[in-house]
């Protein structure tokens, strides 16, 4: 009954989404206040109607309802009850359906909170979502009905694939979709200031907390991805330039570039235009990354049921929204009036050179990925593009903005003097060289990337504490001045000069674990040693356990350091049962300043392995600053100074105030 | 600054970056891009010499053997109608099964070996390399009933 349920829900859902793609867009263009008013309403009972099928299919897979032939693919009776609740995303039509959720979510919370934003504005805002989430819903209905029933029932399911079967698919996908998704409302702020064919710095100021909020998840569940990519698949590498992992990479650093023209837009005024395209563009390559995981395409580790009919609607889908929006954008674009004055050496200028770089990054990635299917439609033969490319052309460019990054809080609006800046700054320019050139000195063999990867580490965090330390003027007033200065922060400040640090954080994790990690691959026999990075790891055997849906290999190696034992691994080789399939799990210790990876491998002999153990250093750091990341963008949103002059109290997320040094 | 001054230095700025940036695509695509043989493309003597590429087929039954040093194997990788000989000396993926697709990285040697640095198998056991599939449907090999069995028959 509850597939019934759930289908009629979906079909109502895109009926409401109909209605709240034409009402309040009529409303608007006729100034019409009720028919406004009526799309928080409608977007509300999209949402509503959405959950409800989302239920609906949870219900199916927790009750495993094996009449639904999604559940009959993706799921198993003996299954723990974790895996089957997050199995529901774990597939194709399922994790449409959670993606349309948040998108009518996010429609539903611009009605919530969007109190303070101009009522025509925000109801062409909400009939756009409107129209994404019936386009969605569509796509749902038509081509991936998640309850579709089987006939006869087959007396169990297949199983979710064991791969999945990890506490990391709760959270990555999810995340993922706010982020992704969130940026559907950056996009439909665009398409409706385009239609009202004026953007003021108003525009810019109810962008910011929308994009920052997207942002700050994209920026989450790509960590969370590649984390879960780390311990789970074993190869001990964190970030491999797969076309999906590009298609999630590219949002954000498109998202990334908008999060900071927007400040401009609201401040000075400025790069209106600009901004706008920024979030037609950053939504479009959410849809592209949709398109290209969907379609199969392109060949990646993520492996959903591809169907050439699916990829046909997406890319219909795609081709109208960015299409449109960007032929809507060249025609209303150019009567955009320009604001406030600025010259090149500037606040203004700086964000305008982490916009270029950002965008530029972004497209080298795009090419990079999307070059494989162009020559292979050119007839060029079959290729594949790998981390080398995508190494040699990302990190020269984003190697000048994290020099960007640290001196522009150091630059004033309007007008700066970067010779200026650079002399307030000269103590973390002496401890940046003096970094690169210890790692010079200390490597017994010269690394360049090393090096250059260090110092932007040292420089991005050095210069974001010396920024702290200056606008609380530590040990330039009095302690109980630079106390009450730092308790009087706006919150934007802290989360700014918190993220602008935790990307130094990341890019030391990145460097460090990528030139220094120590790779050991042997067979090791019962009582056999192996010393990796200072530790010392004897292998003790295996054993063969069962738990739960899973048979066991599981090994045992007791890890020593300097004669002292510090920690017992148990990697493990796993058969999963209903579909007798194999994974591996890494066995890891961490010191939160380097890894210790573990793998066991296939036997050999009379009890011996085959085993690879990796020393990763600072690996750990990736994750942390990507959390820190996060917690920067959160606490920019909490800023309270932005709620100021909006119509009532609410808890909408305020947009963040960009520091004044 | 001007706002159509203004719009200029964005743009030659926007620009000379792009310049950069196709510079630098340009340099890195020499080294970042490997190519996708078969073994028949290998057969037919298509590929460079001492080039790195991607072999990609189907693990041909009965031919993986461990080799002496328990790390390295051998196996023979088969498009239906040529097959190559592999070694590689590293932990094999969990899905590497023989009769399956794989997807091989590394150099052709001396004497028509290929020494793989990285060996691929995809995370579904009806994974086929999606080039391969291709090649195999190109060569009329193709049976849509999964990817365990398009070459059973098929003698190499």
């Amino acid at each position: 009954m509850s597939a019934e349920i759930g289908h009629f829900a979906l079909i109502v859902a895109a009926v409401l989404a109909l209605g709240q793609s034409v009402f309040p867009m009529a409303g608007a263009v006729r100034r019409h206040g009720a028919l406004m008013a009526l799309g928080g309403t409608l977007a509300t009972g999209q949402f509503v109607f959405v959950a409800i099928a989302f239920g609906a299919l949870t219900w199916a897979f927790v009750t495993s309802d094996f009449s639904v032939a999604n559940v009959v693919q993706n799921s198993h009776s003996a299954k723990p009850l974790l895996y089957k609740i997050t199995g529901v995303w774990g597939n194709h039509e399922g994790s449409m359906v959670l993606w349309c959720l948040i998108l009518s979510l996010f429609g539903a919370c611009v009605g919530w909170f969007g109190g303070n934003v101009a009522p025509g504005l925000r109801a062409r805002v909400i009939a756009v979502q409107g129209m994404i989430g019936l386009a969605f819903l569509a796509f749902v209905l038509l081509t991936s009905n998640p309850f579709d029933r089987v006939n006869p029932m087959p007396p169990d399911g297949r199983g979710l694939n064991p791969i999945l079967q990890d506490p990391g698919l709760a959270f990555h996908p999810p995340l993922l979709y706010l982020g992704y998704v969130g940026f559907s409302v950056t996009f439909a702020f665009a398409v409706a200031a385009l239609l009202e064919g004026g953007v003021d710095a108003a525009w810019g100021r109810w962008v910011r907390p929308w994009a920052l909020a997207a942002w700050s998840f994209l920026t989450l569940g790509i960590a969370l991805g590649s984390w879960w990519a780390y311990y789970e698949l074993g190869w001990g590498g964190f970030w491999f330039w797969d076309p999906v992992e590009n298609a999630s990479f590219m949002p954000w650093l498109v998202g990334t570039a908008l999060l900071h023209s927007a400040i401009v837009a609201e401040k000075r005024d400025a790069l209106k235009s600009w901004s706008i395209l920024l979030a037609i563009l950053t939504f479009s390559l959410s849809l592209l990354g949709t398109f290209l995981v969907r379609s199969g395409v392109l060949t990646s580790v993520h492996t959903f049921a591809t169907d050439p009919e699916r990829g046909l609607f997406i890319l219909a889908i795609l081709a109208v929204t960015i299409g449109g929006a960007l032929v809507f954008y060249a025609w209303r674009a150019p009567a955009l009036k320009g604001g406030g004055l600025f010259r090149p050496v500037s606040r203004e200028g700086a964000l305008i050179v982490n916009n270029l770089l950002m965008t530029v990054a972004a497209l080298t990635v795009l090419f990079g990925t999307l070059y494989p299917l162009i020559v292979d439609a050119l007839g060029l033969g079959k290729i594949s593009v790998g981390p080398p490319y995508f190494n040699a052309t990302f990190v020269p460019l984003m190697a000048p903005l994290i020099l960007a990054m640290g001196i522009a809080p150091f630059l004033p609006w309007k007008r700066a003097d970067l010779a200026g800046a650079l002399d307030r700054l000269k103590l973390i320019v002496a401890v940046t060289i003096g970094a690169a050139a210890v790692v010079v000195f200390l490597e017994d063999r010269y690394s360049f990337a090393a090096a250059l990867g260090i110092g932007l580490a040292v420089w991005a965090i050095g210069a974001s504490a010396f920024e702290l330390a200056s606008r609380v003027r530590l040990f330039r007033a009095p302690f109980g001045e630079s106390l009450r200065r730092t308790a009087a922060m706006p919150r934007s400040a802290w989360g700014m000069t918190l993220a602008h640090a935790a990307a130094g954080v990341v890019v030391a994790g990145i460097t460090a674990s990528s030139v220094w990690q120590t790779e050991i691959v042997r067979v090791m026999e019962p009582g056999d040693r192996a010393d990796v990075a200072g530790y010392t790891v004897a292998f003790a055997g295996v054993q063969e356990v069962r738990v739960g849906n899973y048979l066991a290999r599981r090994g045992r190696f007791t890890v020593s350091e300097g004669g002292a034992a510090v920690a017992t691994l148990s990697p493990e080789k796993r058969i999963y049962l209903p579909q007798r399939t194999p994974t591996t799990e890494a066995a890891i210790r961490t010191t939160w300043f380097a890894d210790l990876y573990i793998v066991l491998g296939d036997p050999h002999g009379e009890g011996g392995h085959a085993v690879r153990l990796y020393h990763n250093p600072l690996v750990p750091w990736i994750w942390i600053g990507a959390v820190l990341m996060f917690l920067g963008g959160m606490i920019s949103l909490t800023d309270r100074r932005h709620r100021v002059g909006a119509p009532r109290r609410s808890v909408r997320p305020a947009p963040p105030q960009p520091a004044e040094a | 600054m001007r706002p159509k001054r203004r719009r200029l230095a964005f743009l030659s700025v926007g620009l000379v970056l792009l310049g950069v940036a196709v510079a630098l695509v340009l340099t890195a695509l020499e080294d970042g891009v490997t190519f996708f043989y078969t073994p028949s493309k290998v057969a037919a003597n298509d590929v460079p010499a001492g080039q790195q590429f991607r072999l990609g087929g189907l693990v041909e039954r009965g031919t993986r053997r461990n080799l002496g040093d328990g790390l390295s194997v051998a196996f023979r990788v088969t498009d239906c109608i040529h097959s190559l000989q592999v070694v590689y000396k590293g932990v094999l993926p969990d899905l590497f099964r023989e009769g399956q697709g794989v997807v091989a990285i590394g150099r052709l040697e001396t004497g028509g070996v290929f020494r793989a640095d990285t060996i691929l198998a995809k995370h579904d056991e009806n994974y086929m390399p999606k080039d391969l599939a291709d090649q195999l449907k190109e060569q009329g090999q193709w049976h849509a009933d999964g990817g365990g069995k398009p070459c059973a028959e098929a003698k190499s």
